[in-house]
């Protein structure tokens, strides 16, 4: 498994950090991670689950790494391993938790930190935005700024475009 | 002819059904969300749309990982809420308008948009929030609706371009339906979010307010924003605002702001919420008079032909001359 994960070939969002971004090579590998977690919207299953963690898991054909990170809850290590948010918020609703809950582990943080932290506003995209420090430049924003007063010419330039864009859709259909 | 007569766009937070569902909607801090859908709900009510599409997703409730289709239509007759493990949300069932349905799905696959259709599908908090904040908790929903569900869960989703594009070809669809309807067109989802990995939190609101302000301004541009931008600045979630973009494209050229909403947070997110309508019908009463003799003895939905049925004209053309 481990030798699989190092021979991901390096994805342009890797550099976003603190993002484990669920595509289609994790959602092969964690298919059982999710499956398993899907299969917990059932009453019975929850209480089978319960009655005996590991011996449930069995059902599953997981990694060892993906059962050990189910068993120990270890939310961050699951979608490394190809599990899903939405998914893994019903193993999370299986033990009682509540959605801030499960952020607050995934961020490393306490429950009433992480309420806090929402509440001032949330996290910053500030610093938060590449791993590797290198510039990135949000295209929405920076036009956001260059244009502020310039409405006009921002009329002229998307009326412009549209023509353009026009032949484009239309070249994609031929 | 139907014809699409406005475009809402609002945000899908799970805990905000949770907190109409357990009654807290009165509690200072769900106050803050929902006195901003008071207004919306009014407009709602003055507008009376006969039906409703609703662009959404859905959060691991009727499609697993199973069977990922990038945009499915619902067909059905009706859609019961999905058991989201908590049980299903006491909401109403909600009931399809097959006939439209069907007839859009037609439509946009021979424009060249390759649906999946639903004819059974359960609906979860992505599609019922967003009604509850716009028709409130009435017993049974004031219209039927047309769910579209647009994957946006494994990636990659449909680029923001391929949205507008398709909401295009939707409006398309809408206006070669023979029955005289009104139609209302939700886009849902975002805004800035992140509820995955050790960046959870996160919120951008000067994306989110650039965002709403080209919804109007230059919806374009908002189409050339990459995959790595939204998730870079609006968090790994905030890629949902693409689904924006169906509803934009949906809509006329240009367009008057109705109504705009912004809170930071509910729960994990950034509360968004805009109402676009045509400026032809919210254009001052000599527009409308001049419009209304021009038109005289004929229908009086059918105003000038706009830019974008002559686009859609030529498109046509062009598609037949190619086979």
């Amino acid at each position: 498994m481990a030798r699989k994960n190092t021979a991901r070939k390096e994805k342009d969002y890797d550099d976003i950090p603190g993002t484990i971004v669920f595509d289609a090579e994790r959602s092969r590998q964690g298919f059982g991670i999710n499956m398993f977690c899907m299969s917990l919207m059932k009453d019975e299953n929850r209480e089978a689950f319960k009655a005996n963690e590991a011996e449930y898991l069995k059902r599953f054909n997981l990694t060892p790494e993906q059962e050990a990170a189910i068993l120990k809850r270890d939310y961050n290590r699951m979608l490394e391993l190809g599990g899903n948010i939405y998914f893994t918020a019903k193993l999370g609703a299986t033990d009682g938790h509540s959605f801030r809950h499960l952020a607050a582990v995934m961020t490393g943080s306490t429950q009433e930190d992480y309420a806090a932290m929402m509440l001032a506003g949330g996290r910053s995209a500030e610093g938060n935005r590449s791993k590797t420090g290198r510039k990135t430049k949000s295209m929405l924003i920076a036009s956001a700024k260059a244009k502020a007063g310039k409405q006009k010419s921002s009329k002229t330039k998307s009326s412009k475009s549209k023509p353009k864009s026009r032949s484009k859709a239309r070249s994609n259909r031929g | 002819m139907a014809r699409i007569i406005a475009g809402v766009a609002s945000s899908h937070v799970p805990a905000i059904g949770a907190a109409i569902d357990n009654k807290q909607t009165e509690e200072p801090y769900w106050k803050r969300v929902f006195s901003g859908f008071e207004k919306s709900k009014e407009w709602m009510e003055k507008t009376k749309p006969d039906v409703a599409i609703v662009v959404y997703n859905d959060h691991a409730s009727a499609f697993s990982v199973e069977m990922v289709p990038t945009f499915a239509l619902g067909c059905a007759a009706e859609f019961p809420p999905a058991d989201e493990g908590w049980g299903p949300r006491p909401v109403p069932v909600v009931q399809g308008h097959p006939e439209l349905a069907s007839h859009i799905a037609q439509s946009v696959i021979l424009d060249e948009f390759d649906l999946t259709i639903c004819n059974k599908m359960e609906v979860d908090h992505g599609l019922t929030v967003p009604m509850n904040l716009l028709f409130g908790s009435p017993e049974e929903w004031p219209c039927p609706v047309i769910p579209l569900a647009v994957n946006v869960v494994l990636y990659p989703p449909p680029t923001g371009h391929r949205c507008y594009m398709l909401g295009k070809a939707i409006r398309k669809a809408v206006e070669s339906y023979p029955e005289d309807l009104r139609v209302v067109i939700f886009g849902t989802g975002g805004m800035s979010h992140q509820i995955s990995g050790p960046r959870a939190g996160l919120i951008n609101s000067k994306f989110d307010k650039a965002f709403l302000d080209n919804l109007t301004k230059d919806p374009k541009k908002l189409t050339r924003i990459s995959h790595l931008e939204f998730m870079r600045e609006a968090g790994a979630e905030g890629i949902e605002m693409v689904m924006w973009l169906i509803m934009r494209g949906a809509l006329d050229d240009k367009v008057e702001e109705t109504y705009r909403f912004y809170t930071v947070p509910a729960s994990n997110t950034a509360v968004g919420h805009i109402i676009l309508e045509p400026k032809r019908r919210a254009a001052g009463k000599t527009q409308r008079a001049a419009g209304k003799a021009r038109t005289a003895g004929k229908r009086p939905v059918s105003k000038r032909p706009t830019k974008m049925k002559r686009a859609a004209a030529r498109t046509k053309t062009f598609v037949r001359r190619s086979k």
